[in-house]
């Protein structure tokens, strides 16, 4: 992200994320065939699974709404020079939150225990990216240190609470009991039903357009408000931010709070719209993901929008793929994840140092 | 020094080209140094100048052009390959490890195997030998981050001509030096090209040029314009030269209307993040229409000053006060100085007054990015801070009329017009100044002085910082000069001349002859 080479800025937010990926296709491909099956049919599936049916489509979106969370929720550190790698614990104490108003309110009608447990989730993430922000400030302890412990912290304390407090009495398994209806966040074929449009059942819920609503906010707070002005400066230029009056401590706290908050409206999807109670490691590294998603996107929420729909299609293609070839297993799609994540973000100089010479050329020659 | 005729030249460079992307960085250069001489190369920020002695020192490769050296034609692709053909390069900013030794640092990288003690004889015995023929004698024992800047600068001499370099490049060398440190490299130099060496002096000071060298050679916009005998040719030609039109080098001002005291400051005391003391003790006042130039050598206390005044750093003891109001109490954050009209240029405006990777608007509200003018409650309207940088442009000449283009790739000249005219222009009372022409070229220095001189005719009150004696001179209605903290001495500038400054600058109190 931090790349002095100069590109367009068309072929810098396109042009090299699409040849990573690319370039991440052909190296897995080369691993598909390694293990005997045929690569171009092992895509075609992929793409069939993510994308040829209404479900599928359900699904990847469904994913997707949890990357675009959790990759909002680094982008917006990232303007502030602040890297935030706690989105696993945060999105965690995010499922705390929503569950402790559901299970103590959700005798009240959906229109009132909906919004306060979304809040709930929102504040807990963001109390939960609060304190290292804050640690940070007062004693200069590094957000990239505290975040990743507060990860640990918050998953212990949950397993803490699930046993002890307010797991479900009788119950063997580390879980609380299922939320009235009235706190469950309408699925999108249940949403559209009631207008009378009929689509496949699939988990994706109301959160993809909450999800939506974030990404324009996040748009809108970081390159349209005074407060991203000063967020920006303060990412850039410290020395700067100080010079124009801008505390940085102050958009430390804050930037810290909103990206936890972010976060934390992961469990929105799964807690609220998909399993109705909380329960243990829901978050299954969509934080860390949210890192590359954040890094492939470039910052910008349309960016994390097309990543997150391209990482929710490996999810939910990679199901399918592992059902069709046996061989290619769950563990694959992990892989694969994971060139894509190498290639688009650790190796992004690799891509964009040869298109940079292209470039160069071509300008050499059109002169 | 001149008498190298038939002898091949030092250096020659014929059809030298070099793009980075559509900037074309040189064009069709051609430059012969002669052997034995001090070729001086002056040039506006931006003209090429460091990408030609990038050329000659092997960082880049040209891409058309040859490179004789002693009239036999090389490819240098390396700074090792540059040191092999006898070329050594003396950087502005010093390549040096600070807490060892002078020896140490002469020896690193050149150890002549892995046990160090017989290499290190061989070397005192050759630095013994280098202080006998140039003068250049400096103890090889002494700890290098304890020497003045002047001796520092004199190790990296001897680590070039220790490693046998025939040809000795030296970027802006008197940057960092006191005039009397200046004084004494020139005289250096010139040992060196009578001894037979050869010296390129990259500088834009053209009093130096004229001081010190045999030849000049004048670049503008990636191609050698020039090149002159300097016995032959003055600072004024020279100047017209570098921006291809007729420039003013003197400030032409009338006499000071003076107001009341504006700014007085009494008894600072400042203490940086370390604990240790920049500033003890200092007091000033500046009354309305008056310029106060502040000189010293660079690392004097100087910077911290200005910071104080401006509210980014707080100070220990002592005062600021305002038309008699103390600011530290009443306006300690820099966002409160700046309502109460005290507007700050600073030092570096790269890492202070500007973000490089924002637009030009964006840059052109920081500091101000609260005020209402530019969005209504918490939104910033991109529109409002475009027309607004538009109208700015067209009032400073800043160029080129891109509201957002990035701010990095603006030149010097135009990103310090960025900020003088974000300053100006809301309206200050005190106008902290900090280096305002560095790194700037000389179309922009003129434009800079005279705004400063019509806002003072206007009744601000300036202060000036600046590290360019000339400037000090040439702008102050009165001139104050620090040393290690304290203000060694007041003159005004009918009363002093470089030399008196200059001592002051270096601590010596007593009044020069």
């Amino acid at each position: 992200m931090s790349t002095p080479i100069e590109l367009p800025k068309w072929a810098d937010v396109s042009l090299v994320p699409i040849l990573a990926v690319i370039v991440a296709f052909l190296v897995a491909g080369l691993v598909v065939l390694g293990i005997g099956e045929n690569p171009v049919k092992a895509t075609v599936l992929l793409i069939q699974g993510a994308l040829g049916s209404g479900e599928g489509i359900g699904y990847t979106l469904y994913y997707a709404t949890n990357f675009i969370f959790t990759g909002l929720a680094v982008a917006i550190a990232f303007h502030a020079g602040l890297f935030n790698i706690g989105g696993e614990g945060q999105a965690t104490m995010g499922g705390l939150g929503a569950a402790l108003i559901c299970l103590n309110l959700d005798f009240l009608p959906w229109y009132i225990v909906l919004p306060l447990a979304i809040l709930g989730a929102m504040a807990m993430g963001a109390l939960w990216a609060f304190i290292p922000g804050y640690l940070q400030v007062k004693r200069g302890s590094h957000v990239v240190i505290t975040t990743i412990m507060f990860n640990f912290l918050a998953a212990t304390l949950v397993v803490y609470l699930l046993v002890n407090v307010i797991g479900k009495p009788g119950s063997m398994s580390p879980e609380t009991r299922v939320f009235a209806a009235s706190a469950h966040l309408p699925y999108v074929h249940e949403a559209l039903a009631y207008f009378g449009l009929k689509i496949p059942k699939s988990p994706l819920n109301l959160s993809f357009v909450l999800a939506l609503l974030a990404s324009a906010f996040v748009w809108i707070t970081v390159w349209h408000t005074k407060l991203g002005y000063a967020i920006r400066t303060v990412g850039h230029s410290p020395t700067a931010a100080t010079y124009a009056g801008i505390s940085i401590g102050r958009i430390t706290l804050i930037t810290m709070a909103m990206s936890g908050a972010l976060a934390g409206m992961l469990a929105v999807n799964e807690i609220l719209g998909v399993q109705g109670r909380l329960l243990l490691e829901f978050s299954s590294g969509y934080g860390f993901i949210g890192i590359a998603v954040a890094l492939m996107g470039r910052a910008h929420p349309v960016g994390i929008v097309l990543a997150s729909i391209l990482f929710g299609m490996l999810y939910q293609g990679g199901t399918e793929l592992s059902f069709e070839m046996p061989r290619v297993t769950r563990d694959m799609i992990v892989a694969i994840s994971g060139l894509v994540i190498l290639f688009a973000g650790a190796l992004d100089g690799l891509i964009r140092r040869p298109v940079a010479g292209v470039f160069a050329r071509f300008l050499k020659s059109g002169t | 020094m001149n008498s190298m005729a038939g002898q091949a030249p030092a250096i020659a460079l014929s059809g030298i080209d070099k793009r980075f992307g559509e900037v074309r960085a040189n064009s069709n250069m051609n430059l012969t140094v002669a052997s034995g001489s001090v070729h001086g190369i002056v040039g506006e920020n931006g003209a090429g100048k460091s990408t030609l002695m990038s050329i000659l020192y092997g960082f880049y490769e040209a891409d058309r052009g040859t490179i004789h050296i002693h009239g036999n034609e090389v490819r240098i692709r390396s700074p090792k390959e540059a040191i092999a053909v006898g070329i050594g390069m003396v950087h502005q900013h010093f390549m040096l490890v600070e807490p060892l030794s002078v020896i140490d640092n002469v020896m690193l990288g050149a150890e002549a195997g892995a046990i160090l003690a017989k290499g290190e004889a061989q070397m005192r015995a050759a630095l013994a030998q280098l202080a006998e023929t140039y003068g250049l004698a400096i103890d090889p024992d002494a700890v290098v981050g304890e020497l003045p800047v002047g001796l520092q600068q004199r190790v990296e001499i001897l680590k070039a001509l220790v490693r046998g370099a025939d040809i000795l490049i030296l970027d802006e060398p008197t940057a960092v030096l006191t005039p009397d440190e200046a004084e004494q490299l020139f005289v250096l130099l010139r040992t060196l090209a009578a001894q037979g060496k050869t010296v390129i002096l990259i500088t834009h000071k053209l009093n130096e040029i004229m001081a010190v060298t045999d030849h000049v050679s004048v670049m503008r916009r990636g191609e050698m314009v020039a090149t002159l005998k300097t016995d032959e040719t003055s600072p004024a030609q020279l100047a017209d030269q570098m921006v291809g039109r007729h420039v003013l080098l003197d400030v032409s001002k009338g006499p000071a209307k003076l107001g009341p005291v504006r700014l007085s400051v009494e008894h600072l005391v400042i203490r940086d993040a370390h604990a240790s003391l920049r500033v003890k003790d200092v007091s000033f006042e500046i009354r309305a229409g008056e310029i106060l130039g502040l000189a010293g050598v660079a690392g004097n206390g100087q910077s911290e000053l200005l910071e104080a005044l401006a509210g980014i750093i707080t100070p220990t003891l002592g005062s600021i006060k305002l038309d008699g109001q103390d600011l530290i109490t009443l306006a300690p954050t820099p966002a409160e100085r700046r309502e109460q009209g005290v507007l700050h240029i600073p030092e570096d405006r790269q890492r202070m007054g500007l973000v490089p990777a924002f637009s030009a608007a964006e840059s052109m509200i920081l500091g101000f990015q609260s005020d209402h003018a530019f969005g209504t409650g918490p939104l910033l309207s991109t529109a409002a801070i475009q027309t607004h940088t538009a109208k700015e442009m067209d009032l400073y000449d800043i160029r080129p009329r891109d509201a957002s283009l990035k701010t990095a790739k603006f030149s010097g000249g135009n990103q310090q017009k960025i900020v003088l005219a974000r300053e100006i222009e809301h309206h200050p009372k005190v106008l902290l100044v900090g280096q305002p022409t560095r790194g700037v070229d000389v179309g922009a220095i003129e434009f800079i002085h005279k705004r400063l001189i019509t806002l003072r005719d206007a009744g601000v009150a300036i202060l000036l910082v600046s590290v360019e004696l000339d400037e000090i001179m040439s702008l102050s209605d009165r001139i104050i000069v620090m040393c290690g903290g304290v203000i060694t001495g007041e003159r005004t500038p009918e009363t002093t001349n470089d030399r008196d400054l200059g001592l002051l600058m270096a601590g010596v109190t007593e009044r020069a002859a």
